[in-house]
């Protein structure tokens, strides 16, 4: 095997997992665009949000810190314990509950039955209303997510690789990180797929994302299940955003990786979990392998725009994507 | 319990009990259209109660009323003989009335058997939690509701397509299958708009059997909507 297909497979693999993670916050996008036709612009945001607040209550941070300082003089930033990992998760989803209910009783319960322009606007303005809110809840700087997670290359496949080729080849290297946000994808998707399928709720957010008159007609409250759906996207941002922080920290750049999800939606369709996950997995692969054939030829920085062209000769030439419900107009 | 001191037994057979629910005075406007205008009648259970009709006679804005789509300006609906306060189409539909519509409202994504599920979902009480560990009671419950299911699917005689997403089923059969999903709610009361429309006439005989069947089966109370007078009748 010549050194260079086995740098090749290394990037495939990366691609890979990178892949995986614009799968997880596609998913998110998918999940409410099927049960309610939202397209919800603030998933990224809320991937933000909820990897903020499991900072926040793991390091015991008083939020809304800056007001009470700046209202009563005090100051106060820390209650001074620590919340460990994984009772912050369970707050941190009761946390994404709470903020589904409250978007579906405050904000779409009074748009249903509206153009789906509205909806999306309606979307863009929670993003920004929580990209503030979050900011003033729990501070603006940029933090670290540790909630016990492996990082760093894995020596395991580093050692049994080394030396595959030639003998200057040092090994795959591939971040532990990586391998198990993998696996926690795997997990998500296969225990969302079993919820869907077979449990009693599950079925009633399949019915609902069909048609609602007859969901209604069978006793299912849409109400119900709007909360149950927002808070399952905000269970999947959270995931998204424990995986993201814990690699790149947790800042604002954050929310933009909701824009790669994106390309690949329009790669995988808006309706379709499994289109989700293979979308993101193209993606994925195929920008880093796009930059490492023809990066270098036109001076790199290819993994900015490739997502997106690739989207739009998609959008060309197949506009409900891979796995999308194709549109038939009837005449 | 409902008031059973005026029931009687009809000339084949039926017996045909107190009023199960009754509509006083009601008065349905869109605007300045008047829909229904100051309409009283009553549907007795074990009967089966026939709206008929000319095109635009409020026919189906009436089952509408009934089944919480729309809500009348005037007039009350009384349920078990006891005023029915306003409530959603979801409301309604636990309450165990189930219906059909005209247009058929199918999940058409689902399959045949997942379709008639969905009818039994006011049957399944488990939480969210017990549901989602899928703990033994959650399990006992799916089984007992499936068997209800698939005793309404042999029923109605559409064993061969429980598989079949519905989407991909011909008209008269998708008519069959929102009769199944209906049924499968074992309802107070079952509300049937057009069930023949758009049929050729073997259809309609099919239909009509089954109607009839069910009403002597399962002597589930039911009012339908037709204007082939000689559905009506028969």
């Amino acid at each position: 095997m010549s050194d260079q297909f086995l740098f090749a497979t290394e990037v495939f693999f990366n691609g890979l997992m990178a892949g995986v993670l614009y799968a997880l916050v596609a998913l998110g996008f998918v999940l409410i665009y099927k049960a309610s036709g939202i397209f919800n612009y603030a998933q990224g945001v809320m991937a933000l949000f909820a990897a903020m607040t499991l900072v926040g209550i793991m390091e015991g941070q008083v939020p809304f810190s800056h007001i009470i300082n700046a209202m009563f003089g005090t100051e106060v930033h820390h209650f001074g314990w620590h919340v460990p990992a994984l009772l912050a998760i369970l707050l941190t989803v009761g946390v994404m509950v709470l903020f589904a209910w409250l978007v579906q009783r405050i904000v779409m319960r009074h748009l249903v039955g509206q153009e789906p322009i509205i909806l999306f606007m309606a979307t863009i303005g929670l993003a920004y209303f929580l990209e503030g809110f979050s900011d003033l809840m729990w501070g603006s700087e940029i933090k670290t997510l540790d909630v016990g997670l492996p990082q760093g290359g894995s020596f395991w496949i580093e050692d049994m690789t080394a030396g595959l080729g030639s003998d200057n080849f040092y090994g795959f290297f591939i971040d532990n990180l990586d391998i198990v946000a993998t696996a926690i994808a795997a997990l998500l998707v296969t225990g969302l797929v079993l919820f869907a399928q077979y449990t009693k709720q599950g079925r009633a957010m399949r019915a609902v994302a069909d048609d609602h008159q007859a969901a209604l007609s069978v006793g299912i409250s849409l109400n119900f299940i709007w909360v149950l759906v927002w808070s399952v996207a905000g269970f999947v941002a959270l995931v998204a955003g424990i995986v993201w922080g814990t690699k790149s920290g947790v800042q604002f750049a954050l929310s933009l990786i909701a824009l790669k999800a994106l390309p690949v939606l329009m790669l995988g369709g808006f309706t379709s979990i499994p289109g989700a996950i293979v979308g993101g997995l193209i993606i994925g692969v195929g920008e880093k392998m796009f930059e490492f054939a023809i990066g270098p030829l036109v001076g790199g920085a290819t993994e900015n725009w490739f997502a997106y062209v690739l989207a739009l000769l998609f959008l060309v030439f197949r506009p409900q994507g891979l796995f999308g419900e194709k549109i038939i107009e009837r005449v | 319990m409902l008031d059973q001191s005026d029931s009687y037994v009809t000339e084949d057979g039926r017996t045909i009990g107190g009023v199960v629910m009754e509509m006083k005075n009601i008065t349905l406007r869109f605007g300045g259209v008047v829909a229904i205008k100051d309409i009283s009648f009553d549907i007795r259970e074990g009967e089966i109660r026939a709206i008929i009709g000319p095109n635009g006679a409020g026919k189906s804005s009436m089952l509408n009323v009934i089944s919480g789509f729309y809500v009348p300006q005037e007039g009350t609906v009384e349920f078990h003989g006891k005023p029915r306060p306003q409530m959603r189409p979801y409301e309604v539909a636990q309450q165990g009335i189930a219906r059909t519509f005209q247009n058929i409202a199918l999940f058409e994504g689902m399959t045949v058997l997942d379709n008639v599920m969905t009818g039994r979902l006011n049957h399944m009480k488990t939480g969210l939690f017990q549901q989602a560990l899928w703990k033994g009671k959650a399990e006992k419950e799916e089984t007992a509701n499936r068997e209800v299911a698939e005793k309404v699917i042999d029923f109605l005689e559409i064993q061969h397509i429980r598989k079949t997403p519905v989407g991909r089923l011909p008209y008269g059969l998708k008519k069959r299958v929102e009769l199944a999903r209906a049924l499968a709610a074992e309802p107070k009361l079952l509300l049937l708009d057009e069930p023949m429309a758009g049929m050729n006439v073997e259809e309609k005989e099919d239909m009509s059997r089954f109607i009839l069947d069910v009403n002597d089966e399962f002597g589930t109370t039911i009012a339908l909507i037709e204007h082939d007078m000689g559905v009506s009748w028969t």
